[in-house]
């Protein structure tokens, strides 16, 4: 089972290393974690995509929840969440493939943001399923190097009375 | 004022008497600034056990135990201590010395990142990076060790900051923290429901852990107990709870348990855990604990339902005042039939042990001693088989029960017997060990002896690390290695070198007398007692 965890934390030294330090400590996946700053600069937000049974979904929240500079945790599901990934892909180009390429970005809607004679980079933001399936697309053209986010990560909005 | 000046104000804001420890150029400043305090320091022989012995007065006192180390080795020689008080969830708060700030990170002499390296063993930690953080800091520190589900927290203090002003020292009132928020009181909704089940149950069954003696709820237990007939046992750390003796008392659980308390606790069909975290040597196969009957878990560490056993009712809260609660409710129930059963099978399912007549035999020298000991004696246990001994056979009365059931850290005994001590100078404090646990710690022989801590020791000898030789016996074929313990000193000449009196018991046959003159002495005394070496537990 995939789980988001959105979690805010006092954006002090060291917090990032106790968050990560809990998952490697106790055997829990980290799928991806993406760190940034709220719009309080006291609070940051970590969103960690983990996966796991029940049990352990459930432990995670608790044992993050214990951890004193987390200030809330929320848990959710991918469906129930708006999540976007972004990614830089570098690749090698030549004059034969080089129409393939910028197709293929144009069905991903993807960008290419740098050029050279001989090597573009790529840029993609979108829910991870698309952004691995670009990498995927683009294998077979070489990939010289990928730069990823991973995962963010929102709540969707319900309406509220 | 400077910075080592507050932390000591701290100290004595905080009501401390003693801090266990030991100085470096890095805690230096506070050793100087506490000399100026009526706060007592203990100079002990080895860091680890700075730790051990806050733990012991923690214990006895309820109060944070406190210890000041200074920084890389003596830091990092203190991390078992204060992993072994993380385990048993004991209140302490470990101040560290630390190189100059602007030197941190950049491996300077006896630099270590003790934050980094103990973060999964401490409820907390801080790095004070700012001398006017340093009363805010403490004053946090004290309330996270001593509350919610107690735990040791870490203060490291840059020697800078300990020498640099402070621009003002005020002790804060309260603490404000908005990502800690115990919760201590249980919720009506579950408290209705356990009430719902006890009620309906023909055979419950209450098992108490370390977490009851924590929350100092042991008389609330037992009001509950009573009140409502329900039999207790108890895991190890919650030896004590109630008085070996009390006839609703059925003994410890667990793999070297009670094989009484075991079955009272299978064949019960409302089982409530409170203050205990179902590990593996309580509980070996916690599918058990649910099967055709109802689990109630309380705890005043969320993390700890539902984390080795899904409970049917979770109940979040501190012991103590759930069991106020509870008490408070008015039902009938019936189980006269239930502790019929369990009274016979506690008459009936004792251990049959054949010792042999040629040594001491562990099991009814540490009955007599037991019986012979204050009612309201503190008794600390080793680690290895003198601890299953003690747990099976030390009959408490209204006295404490220390030992380290979450880590099982080797040498605990003697220094938290000292902290014990300290905190409960009028208390009779007996330690007992076995001669592998004994030279872990025999160095604090030198603490006892400099600042008269009348600690009472035991040592049953067999010249074998005994509970891995017997896990070797069982498991290896009798195929020994590395439990030799031959070339250990000869106690009595290290009785004389400490200047204590030392006793030798060879068999049970002046057990009796030796037990009586051994526990009349206002000194320390060292008790030597040669068991069979192949004896089991």
């Amino acid at each position: 089972m995939k789980k988001i965890y959105s979690v805010l934390v006092e954006n002090r030294s060291g917090v990032l290393c106790k968050v990560a330090g809990l998952f490697s400590r106790r055997s829990y996946n980290i799928d991806s974690l993406a760190v940034g700053e709220t719009d309080d600069p006291a609070v940051s937000c970590m969103t960690i995509v983990s996966s796991g049974d029940e049990r352990t979904i459930e432990q995670i929240e608790k044992q993050l929840n214990k951890k004193l500079d987390v200030i809330k945790v929320k848990t959710f599901d991918e469906a129930a969440s708006v999540s976007r990934e972004l990614m830089l892909i570098k690749v090698k180009y030549n004059k034969g493939n080089r129409r393939d390429i910028m197709e293929t970005c144009e069905i991903m809607k993807a960008d290419i943001v740098d050029m050279s004679r001989n090597l573009m980079i790529i840029q993609i933001c979108d829910v991870p399923e698309k952004t691995a399936l670009m990498i995927k697309m683009l294998q077979s053209i070489s990939v010289v190097e990928v730069a990823r986010t991973g995962t963010l990560a929102l709540p969707k909005c319900i309406e509220t009375e | 004022m400077i910075g080592a000046d507050a932390i000591v104000k701290c100290l004595e804001e905080e009501g401390v008497e003693y801090v266990f420890g030991y100085p470096g150029v890095a805690i230096c400043p506070f050793y100087n600034s506490i000399l100026e305090s009526d706060i007592k320091t203990i100079l002990i022989r080895t860091e680890q056990n700075a730790a051990h012995a806050a733990s012991g007065l923690a214990r006895v006192s309820g109060k944070v135990g406190v210890c000041a180390v200074t920084s890389g080795p003596g830091a990092t020689n203190v991390i078992t201590g204060i992993a072994t008080a993380f385990a048993d969830s004991i209140p302490l708060i470990c101040i560290t010395g630390q190189v100059n700030s602007e030197l941190i990170g950049s491996d300077v002499f006896q630099e270590a990142d003790i934050t980094g390296a103990v973060e999964s063993f401490v409820k907390y930690s801080y790095l004070i990076k700012d001398v006017n953080e340093i009363p805010r800091v403490f004053k946090e520190a004290f309330y996270i060790a001593n509350s919610g589900r107690r735990g040791p927290v870490l203060i490291d203090v840059p020697i800078d900051i300990q020498k640099a002003a402070l621009k003002k020292f005020v002790y804060p009132e309260n603490v404000n923290l908005r990502t800690y928020k115990p919760t201590v009181r249980g919720h009506a909704v579950q408290i209705k429901k356990v009430i719902g089940e006890l009620a309906k149950a023909k055979r419950p069954i209450i098992c108490a852990g370390g977490g009851v003696l924590l929350s100092g709820a042991e008389g609330q237990l037992r009001a509950f107990a009573e009140k409502y007939s329900i039999p207790v046992v108890s895991t190890m750390m919650g030896i004590g709870v109630m008085p070996t003796k009390h006839p609703m008392y059925y003994g410890m659980v667990g793999n070297n348990g009670k094989p009484c308390a075991n079955r009272a606790m299978n064949e019960s069909d409302l089982l409530i855990m409170v203050g205990a975290r179902v590990a593996d040597r309580a509980v070996s196969q916690p599918d058990l604990i649910t099967e055709n009957k109802v689990l109630v878990h309380i705890d005043v560490d969320p993390a700890e339902i539902g984390k080795n056993v899904g409970p049917a009712i979770p109940l979040v809260g501190d012991a103590k005042h759930i069991f106020e609660d509870i008490v408070k409710e008015e039902f009938t129930c019936e189980h006269d039939a239930w502790i019929e059963t369990l009274n016979r099978y506690r008459d009936t399912m004792g251990k049959k042990r054949n010792p042999d007549p040629a040594y001491v035999d562990p099991a009814e020298f540490i009955r007599l001693l037991s019986e012979k000991m204050d009612d309201n004696a503190v008794y600390a246990a080793d680690v290895g088989q003198n601890q299953i001994w003690s747990c099976s056979y030390h009959i408490v009365k209204n006295g404490r029960f220390l030992t380290t059931g979450g880590m099982g850290t080797m040498g605990y005994s003697i220094p938290a017997a000292m902290g014990a001590k300290l905190a409960c100078p009028d208390r009779q404090v007996v330690a007992v060990c076995g001669d592998g646990s004994f030279q872990m710690s025999m160095m604090e022989l030198a603490t006892m002896r400099q600042f008269h801590v009348p600690v009472k020791i035991i040592v049953l000898k067999n010249n074998y690390l005994g509970m891995v030789r017997e896990y070797q016996h069982y498991n290896y074929k009798d195929h020994y290695s590395v439990v030799d313990l031959s070339g250990s000193p000869d106690l009595e000449k290290l009785a004389m070198a400490y200047d204590m009196k030392f006793m030798r018991l060879f068999n049970m046959e002046n057990a009796e007398t030796a037990i009586a003159e051994f526990l009349s002495q206002d000194e320390s005394v060292l008790l030597e007692c040669i068991i069979d070496p192949m004896d089991l537990v």
